[in-house]
């Protein structure tokens, strides 16, 4: 038999090299990319000299409408307490995802494998998920008695159910055919899992990641508003309240500052990790050419 | 040199030679009643080219899904009078390769470990796995694709690590479920040339569905024409021309001859 010649349809990026000229690079992201980056980076800034403007112009105090500067300076003043209290509502956050991660995706595998189990087992976790967070924390923290555990708990709760149900999705959606295979082999229960519904829920998977990430975020702060704690080890949403009962308003909109860009940054790092696994071959996160 | 022809009886064995699969009176019914087949007899031979050839619905996949235990018959017997081996549990276990309609390579892995699968299941060691599978990739003429991934490769090539992957266990049979219906003409032309020749070389039973009389014509020795509702084995035709075929063969007189006996039977089944 002939074989095709492999420069014809592998690596179309390096083929196309020599005919189309690589694209210029400005600081390591390539031209084209930066109008999208600039764009809302512009909007941003004539949306924040605006609001400065405004607030200088009609002299409205601190305490109704900070102006930004005013806040990046509280920001700056208050970071011994403020950056604490991130600690501790990340710490609450992380530890929630992952919980949300182990147990929606261990549920998920016991789901498949069992279809009774999850026919008993998933209308409690609906219930669980419908739930308004706010209305259960205080019985919550009543019942477990340790505020960071309950804080833990609700979190948790509102993450982990994107991930389970995403991830039972991915489970069942391997092609038919790929499994016809696999029992043509007689590939166990483990092997078809391992090789073959595992790698095919990823991309499910990974889209309710990027979903949990953020809520376990609103998750942690919710309950932290519910359970009201204070104290040294208190996190941001407490600082909030704080401020809003002392009237410092600007370090109210530090440390919401500090909730949106906790948020980014995590739905930033859950897209990249996202791309990082799927680049390669999954239609999601393949760039074409048109 | 023509001893081709249309037979109505129901396939006979041949004189002394044991078949490998042995198909009685099956029938199989669907859970919403199609009567998908009825009553068929066949009978695969060791190192056999056969094709199934018959109007959509007229059950040929379903043949297949159940000589490949995928699927299990509502009647009759299916039987291997060859095979003795058996699996740990005590179930018969044939030596299969299936190549279906669509490549059905898993996309998150490359060529090599899509052809590696089977001996990985059958928990061979990965640097055996991975030499067979090089050296099946090499036949079917992707040598230097093992680590491309599914999506960067074109519609041809990714049928070819299919069959590539049905190969590697080195099967007595090789069904296959019309391969290269969604391949344009020259990409099919090539990969039936291509097909024999690992065929000629490896000698496995071949079963062919297609709905294609100039594909079945070309690449198998025997054509079972097969009718609709319900699905059923309506003729035979010998096709005892010579291999290695080549484009000579597709432009001959014996060809296009043979493709007209293969018309008319198919036409006779599609209005029977």
């Amino acid at each position: 038999m002939s074989e095709p010649n492999p420069a014809s349809a592998r690596g179309t990026d390096q083929d196309a090299a020599p005919v189309f000229a690589a694209e210029e690079r400005v600081l390591g992201i390539p031209k084209s990319r930066w109008p999208g980056i600039i764009a809302p980076l512009v909007m941003g800034a004539i949306f924040l000299g605006l609001w400065e403007g405004i607030v200088r112009y009609r002299g409205i105090p601190a305490y109704i409408l900070p102006g930004p500067v005013e806040i990046l300076k509280t920001l700056g003043t208050d970071w011994p307490t403020l950056s604490i209290a991130l600690w501790v509502t990340l710490r609450i956050t992380f530890a929630a995802l992952i919980a949300a991660v182990s147990v929606g995706v261990s549920l998920a595998i016991l789901f498949t494998q069992s279809k009774w189990l999850e026919r008993s087992l998933l209308p409690y976790a609906v219930i669980l998920q419908v739930t308004p967070v706010v209305a259960i924390a205080p019985l919550i923290i009543i019942w477990v008695g340790d505020v960071n555990l309950s804080l833990l708990i609700c979190a948790w709760l509102v993450a982990f159910f994107p991930i389970l149900s995403n991830t039972i999705l991915g489970l069942n959606s391997a092609d038919h055919n790929l499994v016809a295979l696999f029992q043509l082999y007689g590939a166990s229960r483990w092997q078809t899992m391992r090789y073959l519904r595992l790698p095919a829920s990823l991309p499910y998977f990974l889209g309710g990641l990027k979903i949990s990430g953020g809520l376990a975020l609103i998750g942690a702060v919710v309950a932290e508003f519910v359970a009201g704690t204070g104290g040294s080890a208190s996190g941001l949403a407490y600082r909030i309240l704080e401020s809003g009962y002392q009237l410092k308003i600007p370090r109210m909109f530090a440390a919401l500052l500090m909730i949106s860009i906790s948020g980014i940054a995590i739905f930033l790092a859950t897209s990249y990790l996202s791309h990082r696994l799927l680049h390669r071959w999954h239609e999601s996160a393949v760039r074409r050419e048109s | 040199m023509i001893v081709s022809g249309v037979t109505e009886a129901p396939p006979q064995g041949r004189a002394g030679q044991r078949p490998l699969v042995s198909i009685r009176r099956l029938s199989k019914k669907f859970s919403n009643g199609t009567l998908a087949l009825r009553d068929v007899d066949l009978d695969l031979f060791p190192g056999e080219f056969v094709s199934l050839l018959g109007p959509s619905g007229c059950g040929k996949s379903t043949l297949l899904r159940i000589i490949s235990d995928l699927s299990q018959p509502s009647a009759g017997t299916i039987e291997w009078p060859g095979a003795e081996r058996a699996d740990a549990y005590g179930k018969e276990e044939h030596s299969l390769g299936f190549v279906f309609q669509e490549p059905t390579l898993m996309p998150w892995a490359q060529t090599l470990d899509n052809v590696t699968l089977p001996l990985r299941l059958k928990r061979m060691a990965t640097s055996e796995a991975n030499a067979r599978a090089e050296a099946m990739l090499a036949l079917v003429g992707l040598r230097g694709f093992e680590k491309a991934y599914p999506r960067e490769l074109s519609g041809g090539m990714k049928m070819r690590v299919s069959i590539a992957r049905a190969l590697v266990t080195e099967p007595k049979v090789l069904l296959m479920d019309e391969p290269f219906a969604a391949l344009d003409e020259i990409t099919r032309h090539k990969l039936n040339d291509d097909l024999l020749a690992v065929w000629e070389r490896n000698r496995f039973t071949a079963v062919f569905v297609t709905h294609s009389v100039f594909e079945s014509v070309y690449l198998s020795q025997r054509i079972v024409v097969m009718a609709a509702r319900p699905g059923r084995v309506m003729s035979e035709l010998q096709v005892d021309a010579p291999f290695p075929r080549d484009n000579l063969f597709r432009t001959s007189a014996e060809y296009a001859h043979l493709c007209r006996l293969g018309s008319e039977a198919l036409k006779a089944a599609i209005e029977a």
